[in-house]
């Protein structure tokens, strides 16, 4: 019974939450606990599909599919398989880390915060479980909405620019997908993923090429803002500079991510191909772009910003390369990025709750203050950094060298960014916590270092960090059927007939073939 | 496997590993003494390990290899955590817990006043976990492990004096220019991954025996690759620049991972994967041309050096120069055999540094010492041994393994190799001078201690100013001194002798630079090279006939050298302690640039870093973000006015406005799908 239902009751779990913190008193802490028990129960919720998933198969697991409005064509058809598995769980682990992220941090209009927040987990969820392209849109653009309301309402100075800007960013492509959606269903009279992708695979639908071509390139562009992919992340400073911690730890990264595999490998694979030589330049220039620009930052959400950007772009490095290996390593890394990008916004939201600026150049010489900060600090940035037995290192090691396999000159200068990024992670840590204390910490000598609720939040980034960096076949092994598929492209036989369709990033025979 | 028992281990480098987390979780509540107790059992527990291995090393088939578990399976491609010993890991592995464990000791000692304790140990801890899973890795991204996290503890323990900007600089520093290395190392991997399909030691070196005909090619790409790496692990041009900086942290840990162990893992990684660099001439040579520069080099610069841990900084730089120099004629086992006595003096030269240092209250400077000798004798007397040792003169340990290279070097058949050897000798004899220099500086002559007060950065100049000072005084008084503010040991006074905690490591490792020559002993009977040789060995290479009377003439030169080392330095710094300053004075230019070890660092800062920064900064960040991306952005929202201010009023703060906002979306969007578009859908 569990079984058949668990996605959907996973996926409302905090839309009923959020309806129920509507209906609560504004009384205390009512509605920070009511949150915190919802976000928790979803977790539990999550939970429930890796204990129950069958790792040996590349299906969709947990389906359910019911017709749900005739004309049009749509239909309530969830499912997840080993890419999104994960992605749902990471989603269910960050939302009560969320909410006591925000406990403090959130002190007025909690109540439209939480209400907000716990609907956002819903759209997430709908995401990554949605199968009906329709159903998928619909959480999509819900997922905007109280991203962009929230950013305008707690934003710290600029929050309802920075919203408008969000909302233009993200709106505008996701119009574009809108209607790409829309030709799909009038050639297919289908939203349903699964038929979709086997009308697409076997050449159904008599689209040209060029026509394809165009609506893989409105849902790529659409994912591409989300992500972001350089140089469409005119964004994601302002919205991280503005964002509340909750809200900013889950903006970036996943979603985008998720739907290119999703869509433009698992419906297009031969457009994905033919887009592959320019997204593999742009992610190598967004990882030593990013950097650079970082390198540079002196205001530490903007620093996170860019190291966002490079760390994303090596997810969409391994996507476009076709190898399993380098699947599997960008499915890691959108995980790991989620994870440790999450750690250091929370670790900066902590900071900023105790001086109240996100100004590097302000602080100085806390290490001595505050022990622990600053040892969180050191190993969510060591993690980012991608040091060996951490989450970072295995996802940056396999999208790496599979890449190498197939464009070794993109792949050495990519590798550059493990340089670039213990520079900029190593100042970061530097100029706030080492050297001389700075007037500012100096001036506020009562602050505490982290207490017992901020500590509850941190241990857990901490030891998956650690986890995910030894343990990784755990994951893997339920990644790594499913983007078999994408990689190998069960059809490719039917795209190989264009000619214009080159299989260049086919991993070579030797990387499979002697390791075993 | 093999049929032989397991000898766990994983427990090697896990004890230490257990030890860094119970320090570092709930040290800051334990005490001193139980702190001190914690590192040194956790230290204590693997070196027994280690020798209970040795013990029944004998009976063991060959590497022995331990399979734990999957790290990573991707595709094709899998990495495991395996450990393995063989006979260069057991060399290693009992010099990283021997040392290692005689440096905690040392360092109860050393450490007893200083905040953070708990942190210090922690992080000591952490080093050995680091640096035995890089010994007993027996694949290459394993190895990697312990590579990066050797960096790491280095890092942190470079920068313990987190307060200092010196400090936290060094720190940052070191890690950064060793991720240099790293990314050759990693692209090394790539292309062995693209070629071997695995990464695994054993099944890399028996595709490597399968295939004899293989030369060159992408095996000279792999060997670069690596070289990279070692070139930053251990210190060698143009990557060398992080050591001298490295001595801002407590003394122990450059003594511990500065000298005897981290910094040797880049000649462990070339020996470990040297049927790599034995396929590829080019590769070789480039090692030993790296090497010989690298030694060369590094001991000018020592040669006018003010602060006694630089001193030894370089000195290190230099003879790691040796062993890449030796790895380079591909003589590996002399190059372990220096690791090995390198290991024993250098370690006991910093100790006994560190003793002087916390003799002087934290003083480093060598022209404010001088006149030590009856004052910390035991200090002295190890420190004598040290010396000798290093200076390559018979029969302490330095001198067997140093003119063992020399010899290898010599009879190699590499082109120039002649060349290579001239220099590497006119190195030891500039190693004898400089080392002598420092020990005269500091033990001998009258003391110096009141002409300068220790904090001051630029000692005061006084005509009644000791002549040992004279070199500094008269002829320097630009900043560039390198007087770093010391470990800040808390005054204590008259010089003092150090509590026996930091005694007994000196003294056993005197006695060990004293005898460790005769682990490699010229000739047959060579114990090391015999014993490596089923690893080390050069697959294809004839065993080169001995040569007695060669062997002979070549030890007297060398020993000559040495000698000569030393007496210029008895001359100049003891004899006639007002040449030095003449001299400086005289050849003002050269002096100041040795001083400024050719301004190397003035040179990466210039064509590197500020490019770099001035890039990102202007170009990328200003032009570029701000002004294409951001702008782009900008115009896009300032376009849409409009729309701007129906946002401003759907911001009431209203949830229910919100809602209402949120329903009308919707509801929108369902009428345009079904009556706008759905009319003219097919079915």
């Amino acid at each position: 019974m569990l079984n058949e239902h668990i996605l959907s009751i996973t996926t409302f779990v905090p839309a009923l939450g959020a309806i129920l913190i509507a209906l609560l008193p504004r009384q205390g802490k009512v509605i920070q606990w009511c949150a915190l028990l919802v976000s928790l129960l979803t977790f539990a919720l999550t939970l429930h599909l890796p204990a129950h998933y069958d790792y040996g198969t590349r299906s969709f697991q947990f389906v359910e599919d019911y017709s749900w409005i005739t004309s049009p064509n749509i239909r309530y058809h969830m499912g997840i398989d080993g890419i999104s598995l994960w992605l749902v769980v990471l989603t269910g682990f960050l939302a009560p880390i969320g909410v006591l992220a925000s406990w403090t941090a959130i002190s007025t209009r909690s109540k439209e915060f939480y209400f907000f927040f716990l609907l956002q987990q819903t759209a997430m969820l709908g995401v990554f479980t949605s199968l009906d392209i329709f159903l998928y849109y619909g959480f999509w653009e819900l997922s905007l909405i109280p991203m962009a309301i929230l950013i305008a309402m707690f934003g710290r100075t600029k929050g309802p620019a920075a919203a408008i800007k969000f909302f233009l960013y993200t709106f505008i492509p996701s119009a574009l997908f809108l209607v790409a959606i829309l030709y799909l269903y009038a050639k297919s009279g289908t939203f349903d993923f699964v038929t979709l992708q086997h009308m697409l695979a076997t050449g159904q639908l008599g689209i040209t090429q060029n026509a394809l071509a165009w609506t893989a390139f409105a849902f790529l562009f659409a994912f591409a803002v989300k992500v972001p992919v350089f140089p469409l992340h005119g964004w994601l400073g302002d919205v991280f500079s503005e964002a509340p911690t909750a809200m900013a730890m889950v903006v970036a990264g996943k979603l985008g991510l998720y739907s290119i595999l999703r869509f433009n490998l698992g419906l297009f694979p031969a457009q994905a191909r033919l887009f592959a030589p320019w997204m593999i330049a742009l992610a190598v220039i967004g990882i030593v772009y990013g950097s650079l620009v970082a390198l540079a930052q002196k205001d530490l959400k903007r620093l996170t910003a860019f190291a966002t950007l490079a760390a994303l772009s090596f997810c969409i490095l391994g996507i476009f390369c076709f190898s399993v290996a380098g699947l599997d390593g960008a499915v890691y890394q959108t995980l790991n990025e989620g994870l440790s990008g999450g750690a250091l916004l929370l670790l900066l939201g902590f900071l900023y709750e105790r001086y109240g600026t996100y100004e590097m150049p302000a602080y100085g010489g806390l290490a001595a203050r505050l022990p622990w900060m600053v040892a969180f600090f050191v190993i969510t940035s060591l993690s980012l950094a991608g040091l060996p037995l951490l989450n970072g290192f295995v996802g940056e090691f396999l999208v790496l060298s599979s890449s190498f396999a197939t464009h070794t000159g993109w792949a050495a200068v990519a590798t550059t960014g493990v340089i670039l990024s213990a520079a900029f992670l190593l100042t970061m840590v530097q100029n706030v916590f080492y050297g001389k204390q700075s007037a500012l910490v100096q001036g506020r000598s009562t602050i505490r270092d982290i207490n017992a609720r901020e500590h509850l939040a941190v241990w857990p980034f901490m030891v998956l960090m650690l986890v995910m960096g030894t343990l990784s076949p755990y994951w893997i092994k339920a990644i790594e059927p499913a983007v078999r598929g994408l990689a190998s492209n069960p059809f490719g036989l039917h795209y190989a007939a264009h000619s214009e369709v080159r299989f260049t990033a086919l991993p070579p025979a030797t990387h499979t073939a002697e390791a075993k | 496997m093999n049929g032989t028992p397991s000898l766990h281990l994983l427990w090697i480098p896990l004890l230490p590993f257990l030890g860094f987390l119970l320090n570092g979780t709930i040290g800051r509540r334990l005490s001193r003494p139980v702190v001190s107790a914690v590192a040194l059992l956790f230290t204590f527990l693997p070196f027994c390990l280690v020798a209970n291995i040795a013990l029944q090393f004998h009976s063991l088939a060959l590497p022995h290899v331990e399979y734990l578990n999957h790290w990573i399976v991707a595709g094709g491609f899998h990495a495991d955590f395996a450990f393995s010993v063989d006979e260069l890991t057991m060399v290693f592995l009992l010099v990283v817990t021997g040392v290692g464990f005689l440096i905690h000791l040392y360092s109860v000692g050393y450490m007893a006043h200083e905040d953070g304790f708990w942190r210090f140990f922690a992080y000591l801890n952490l080093f050995m976990f680091f640096m035995l899973t890089l010994v007993l890795a027996e694949n290459f991204l394993l190895l990697f492990v312990g590579w990066e996290g050797v960096g790491l503890a280095s890092y942190l323990l470079i920068g313990y004096y987190f307060d200092r900007d010196s400090a936290a600089n060094a720190g940052k520093k070191a890690f950064i220019v060793n991720r240099i290395g790293d990314f050759g190392f990693l692209l090394a991997m790539f292309l062995v991954i693209l070629h071997f399909g695995t990464l695994s030691f054993q099944a890399v070196l028996a595709e490597l025996a399968t295939q004899p005909a293989l030369h060159g090619g992408w095996l000279t790409a792999i060997a670069l690759c690596l070289l990279v790496g070692a070139a930053g692990k251990s210190a060698q041009i143009p990557l060398y620049v992080w050591l001298p900086d490295a001595m801002e942290g407590p003394t122990p840990v450059s003594a511990l991972i500065h000298a005897a162990t981290m910094v040797t893992a880049g000649v462990y990684m070339v020996a470990r994967t040297h049927p790599i660099f034995d396929r590829s001439p080019f590769a070789l040579g480039t090692v030993a041309i790296i090497g010989c520069a690298t030694a060369f080099f590094a001991a000018t610069i020592g040669l006018m050096q003010t602060d006694i841990k630089r001193v030894l900084a370089y000195s290190t730089v230099s003879q790691l120069g040796y062993m890449f120099l030796a790895c380079g004629v591909a003589s590996y086992s002399s190059a372990i055999f220096h690791v090995v006595t390198h290991a024993f003096f250098k370690a006991l030269l910093f100790l006994a540094a560190g003793s002087v240092i916390h003799a002087l209250s934290g003083e480093q400077d060598m022209r404010v010492m001088g006149g030590l000798r009856s004052k910390i004798p035991v200090t002295f007397w190890t420190m004598t041994a040290g010396v000798i040792a290093i200076a390559g003169i018979p029969p302490l340990a330095g001198f067997f393994s140093k003119d063992e290279i020399l010899y290898q070097v010599f009879t190699s058949p590499m082109a120039g190799a002649k060349l290579l050897w001239l220099v590497g000798l006119l190195t030891a004899g500039l190693t004898s001078f400089y080392m002598f220099r420092l020990y005269f500086l500091t033990f001998f002559g009258a003391s110096r201690a009141e002409f300068a007060h220790p904090h001051t950065p630029e000692p005061t100049h006084s005509p009644e100013a000791s002549k040992g000072m004279a070199e500094a005084t008269t002829t320097h008084a630009a900043p560039h001194a390198t007087v770093h503010s010391p470990d800040p040991h808390g005054a204590h006074g008259e010089p003092h002798e150090s509590p026996w905690v930091m005694l007994l490591p000196l003294v056993i490792l005197a006695i060990l630079s004293v005898v460790g020559g005769a682990l490699g002993l010229p000739g047959e009977g060579n114990f090391l090279h015999n014993f490596l040789s089923p690893v080390l060995r050069v697959v294809g290479s004839p065993e080169a006939a001995e040569n007695g009377a060669l062997e002979i003439t070549l030890a007297l030169i060398s020993t000559l050298t040495a000698l000569s080392g030393f007496a210029v330095a008895y001359f100049f710094y003891l004899k006639r302690p007002e040449l030095p300053g003449e001299l400086a004075a005289r050849f003002r230019g050269l002096y100041l640039l040795l001083l400024d070890k050719y301004r190397i660092d003035e040179l990466y800062d210039t064509i590197l870093v500020r490019p770099v920064l001035f890039i990102s900064r202007y170009i990328l960040g200003g032009v570029v973000d701000t002004g294409i991306i951001t702008g782009a952005g900008f115009g896009l929202g300032t376009g849409i006015k409009g729309l701007g201010s129906v946002a401003q009023r759907m911001q009431s703060g209203n949830i229910r406005s919100y809602a209402g906002w949120l329903a009308a979306g919707a509801a929108l969007l369902l009428v345009l799908t079904f009556f706008g578009f759905g009319t003219h859908l097919p079915r």
